[in-house]
């Protein structure tokens, strides 16, 4: 399980992520949403060890990322919005690297890697350096190399940026097929559509707080949505306001194809 | 459609130049400014003072001196523009074809004449900031020897300028070329090589014709030949020299209007020439810049080698320190600089050699027992050089990286461990290289060969840890090119350090060197005694300490670090 117990992030002044507590239990994916600066990047990087937040805790299976980060992180996979890899490490020798951070090695290893850069698709680029690869080959490397050593807790920022569809469409089948077998993923995402038809329970966040929580049908019946879709749901939740403003903006402006 | 000015086409450029120095003040307050001030203050002024003397002596000497005063500004004018047009090659590639703000500009409806422009202009200020600053106090000290007056000040930017404007273009010009032929980041690659070797043959070609028997006048047959020599100009189609005549012509009441004239109409014509070349060849080359080195590799062999050589370590270890060799065997731009490194071994022990010490049995011992020890402080210097540009980047180059290994299980400790023996194993290499042969060379005793040996250890213990926890602690996550990591604030504060290390270590065996060379001096025999034991003590703890401490501030230091 992954617990969130009133964590709060200051950036100075400014509060990025605000007493935010979330359980998500194993075998359950989870959808982090919120628009753009809503804190959703900073609460995953902290969930991952990879922030200190300011107050509250981190917990991935009753081990505190920040006070017994060993034990915890061996559980984890994290796969970054941003794919930064070493340019001048190949595919192959990349994931053999992540496998060897988490303590694995061998004839085992090998076979996964030869496994996952067959998956996605990379297998004939793995003797070659990572600076030739495009950014989607960068984000299935780092994808596979969050699936290297087999963890337990998936967190994941913004999955289906760069992929191709057929390689979204696989990652979709892994994170359901992860989840069934007990894994637990935690993902946020804008793509709304993949969210909805993905997510057994979502969170949205805004101004780094928890707006609200639930199976998108709870949502909808907390909110008095009706049949409405995630999307209006989000909208309506976080910025419609803005959204018809913007419309409006884009009509009187001429540009593009000229939207009334 | 009006274009943008060249001052809003590098907008992003100099605003985020103005708010890295806003950062710097927030982060540092103004203790950080006033040290870079009190350091820089001080560079000039040695560099103005030892100027004024030279120049003062030859202008006692009213036949020769302004003669010799005018040979050495075009020798000193003559290695900026060497230096600079290396500089340009590389800088441009940068700012031309590799830079984040080329796929905005490129594709913004600017036209080419204000690209250029404009990036010849970024080219111009990022490799000929440093000459230009190096040529203040030069130019003040000719000002002030000559009388040259308060209008020397501005005559003298007039003559620099264009002087600088030509490396610019001629390197910007080659580099086009260089990039429509090979991909840019092979050109890279290419140039790196191609320029550290040249810049090492150039250096080590001058220290072996040893110009300093050029000075000796026994070195020519007769003071005719020698006048003659002063009189000939280096080339009269070199811009150094146009710029001497111009600059020597005015300190001396002469005003000749051809050398300025000759400057400025030339830079304004290469302008325009390397304007149509870009104007031919940007667009293909600039596509083609965006092709990548593709290279398929193999790591068999640091596999089989140092893995096999590391297998007793556990496995984090060992591969973080397999990568670490791959990243800089496999990086050009790293490796190619080991170039630099060996020619300036063999300099340094060519220039031992050279030294007249073993002229008579006692003056000679004393004197190598000295320069033996002295050699301890320069070496030392030489090591930290070397570890501020290989070791003090080692975790900043890290930073895009750490949302791997601070998600990961790997301990931190580890981390720095591997970066703190990739960086020393080698270092120690050289340092003992370094400080063994050169008392080879010097037929030292065996106590300074034992003494200067566990001294020089110990040294480079130390200062490869400082190197990593100035690094760790005025870390530049943002740069790319890890060459201007060095040259930070925090590179500045390492140097310091490592040089207040090297006062107190040497101070501390001074002592005890000193009771040696006295005693085998008066013919007595040496006794290591409690007193000499305790210096030693002194200088292995002052080693102990500032390998421990760094290495503790830059962990805790890497604990905090948020990303």
């Amino acid at each position: 399980m992954i617990r969130l117990e009133n964590l709060t992030k200051h950036y100075g002044s400014f509060v990025a992520v605000d007493d935010v507590s979330l359980e998500v239990s194993r075998g359950l994916l989870y959808g982090f949403l919120g628009p753009n600066g809503a804190g959703k990047t900073t609460t995953l990087r902290m969930i991952a060890g990879i922030l200190r937040p300011t107050d509250g805790r981190v917990l991935l299976g009753g081990d505190d990322v920040h006070r017994n980060p060993i034990a915890a992180k061996q559980r984890l996979g994290f796969i970054p919005d941003r794919p930064f890899v070493y340019d001048k490490l190949t595919g192959a020798e990349f994931l053999r690297f992540v496998a060897a951070l988490y303590g694995q090695e061998g004839d085992a290893v090998d076979r996964r890697v030869a496994e996952l850069l067959e998956v996605f698709e990379l297998a004939s680029w793995k003797d070659e350096l990572v600076e030739a690869y495009s950014h989607g080959m960068r984000q299935k490397l780092i994808i596979s190399s969050a699936l290297i050593h087999r963890p337990e807790y998936i967190v994941v920022d913004e999955p289906m940026v760069g992929l191709d569809p057929k390689a979204a469409r696989l990652l979709k089948d892994i994170f359901r097929q992860f989840a069934s077998r007990g894994g637990t993923v935690l993902m946020s995402t804008h793509t709304l559509e993949v969210a909805e038809a993905m997510c057994d329970r979502v969170a949205i966040i805004q101004h780094g707080k928890i707006v609200a929580e639930g199976t998108v049908d709870d949502l909808r019946r907390q909110h008095r949505a009706g049949d409405a879709s995630l999307e209006e749901l989000f909208l309506k939740l976080t910025g419609g306001v803005q959204v018809r403003e913007l419309a409006e903006v884009l009509g009187h402006g001429g540009g593009g194809d000229g939207a009334p | 459609m009006t274009q943008p000015s060249l001052w809003r086409v590098l907008e992003p450029k100099w605003r985020t130049a103005l708010q890295r120095i806003r950062e710097e003040r927030s982060r540092g307050g103004s203790g950080k400014l006033l040290l870079l001030v009190a350091v820089g203050a001080l560079f000039w002024l040695t560099v103005y003072w030892v100027l004024y003397l030279v120049l003062r002596h030859l202008r006692a000497d009213p036949d020769l001196g302004s003669l010799l005063a005018g040979k050495v500004l075009g020798v000193v004018l003559l290695s900026f523009i060497a230096i600079l047009v290396l500089s340009n090659v590389i800088t441009a590639l940068s700012s031309f074809f590799l830079a984040k703000d080329l796929d905005l500009l490129v594709s913004a409806p600017v036209d080419w004449l204000r690209i250029y422009l404009a990036k010849l202009g970024e080219t111009l200020l990022h490799s000929s900031w440093m000459v230009a600053l190096m040529a203040v106090p030069i130019l003040t000290a000719y000002g002030v020897i000559y009388r040259g007056g308060p209008l020397f000040a501005p005559f003298a930017v007039l003559t620099l300028f264009p002087m600088l404007v030509l490396p610019a273009v001629a390197g910007s010009a080659l580099t086009l070329v260089l990039v429509n032929v090979f991909p840019a980041r092979r050109t890279r690659d290419l140039l790196s090589i191609v320029a550290l070797g040249a810049g090492g043959v150039v250096v080590l070609l001058f220290r072996l014709i040893r110009p300093e028997r050029l000075v000796s006048p026994e070195g020519f047959r007769n003071l005719l030949d020698f006048i003659a020599v002063l009189r000939t100009p280096t080339s009269p189609f070199l811009p150094s020299e146009w710029a001497t005549r111009a600059t020597m012509g005015f300190l001396q009441g002469a005003i000749d209007p051809l050398p300025l004239v000759l400057l400025w109409t030339t830079a304004a014509g290469a302008v325009t020439l390397g304007a149509l070349l870009h104007s031919r060849l940007y667009a293909t080359g600039f596509t083609k810049a965006q092709e990548g080195a593709e290279r398929f590799v193999r790591g068999g062999l640091w596999q089989l080698t140092v893995g096999t050589l590391l297998g007793f370590l556990p496995v984090a270890k060992r591969e973080f320190v397999i990568k670490d060799i791959k990243l800089f065997f496999r990086d050009t731009t790293q490796w190619s600089q080991l170039i630099l490194l060996a020619v300036l071994v063999v300099v340094y022990l060519f220039n031992i050699k050279m030294l007249p010490l073993h002229r008579g049995e006692q003056v000679g011992f004393f004197y190598v027992t000295l320069v033996s020890f002295l050699n301890l402080g320069l070496a030392g210097f030489v090591l930290a050089a070397i570890a501020a540009r290989f070791i003090f980047p080692a975790v900043s180059l890290e930073g895009r990286h750490m949302w791997l290994l601070r998600s990961s299980p790997l301990e931190l400790k580890t981390l720095l461990w591997s970066k703190y023996w990739v960086g020393t194993v080698p270092l120690l290499v050289l340092a003992l290289l370094l400080t063994g042969l050169t008392n080879v060379l010097l037929q030292v005793r065996p106590f300074m060969m034992v003494v200067g040996m566990l001294t020089i250890g110990g040294l480079t213990f130390a200062i490869a840890a400082l190197a990593l926890g100035f690094g760790a602690l005025y870390p530049q996550f943002e740069t790319e090119n890890a060459a201007q990591i060095p040259t930070s604030f925090g590179g500045l504060v390492y140097m310091m350090a490592t040089i207040a290390l090297l006062g107190a270590v040497l101070r501390a065996l001074w002592t005890a060197v000193y009771a040696y060379v006295r005693a085998v001096y008066e013919g007595q025999p040496v006794v290591v005694d409690a007193w000499m034991i305790s210096w030693f003590a002194v200088a292995a703890a002052l080693c102990a300490a500032a390998t421990a401490l760094p290495l503790w501030v830059g962990l805790r230091r890497m604990e905090r670090f948020e990303f």
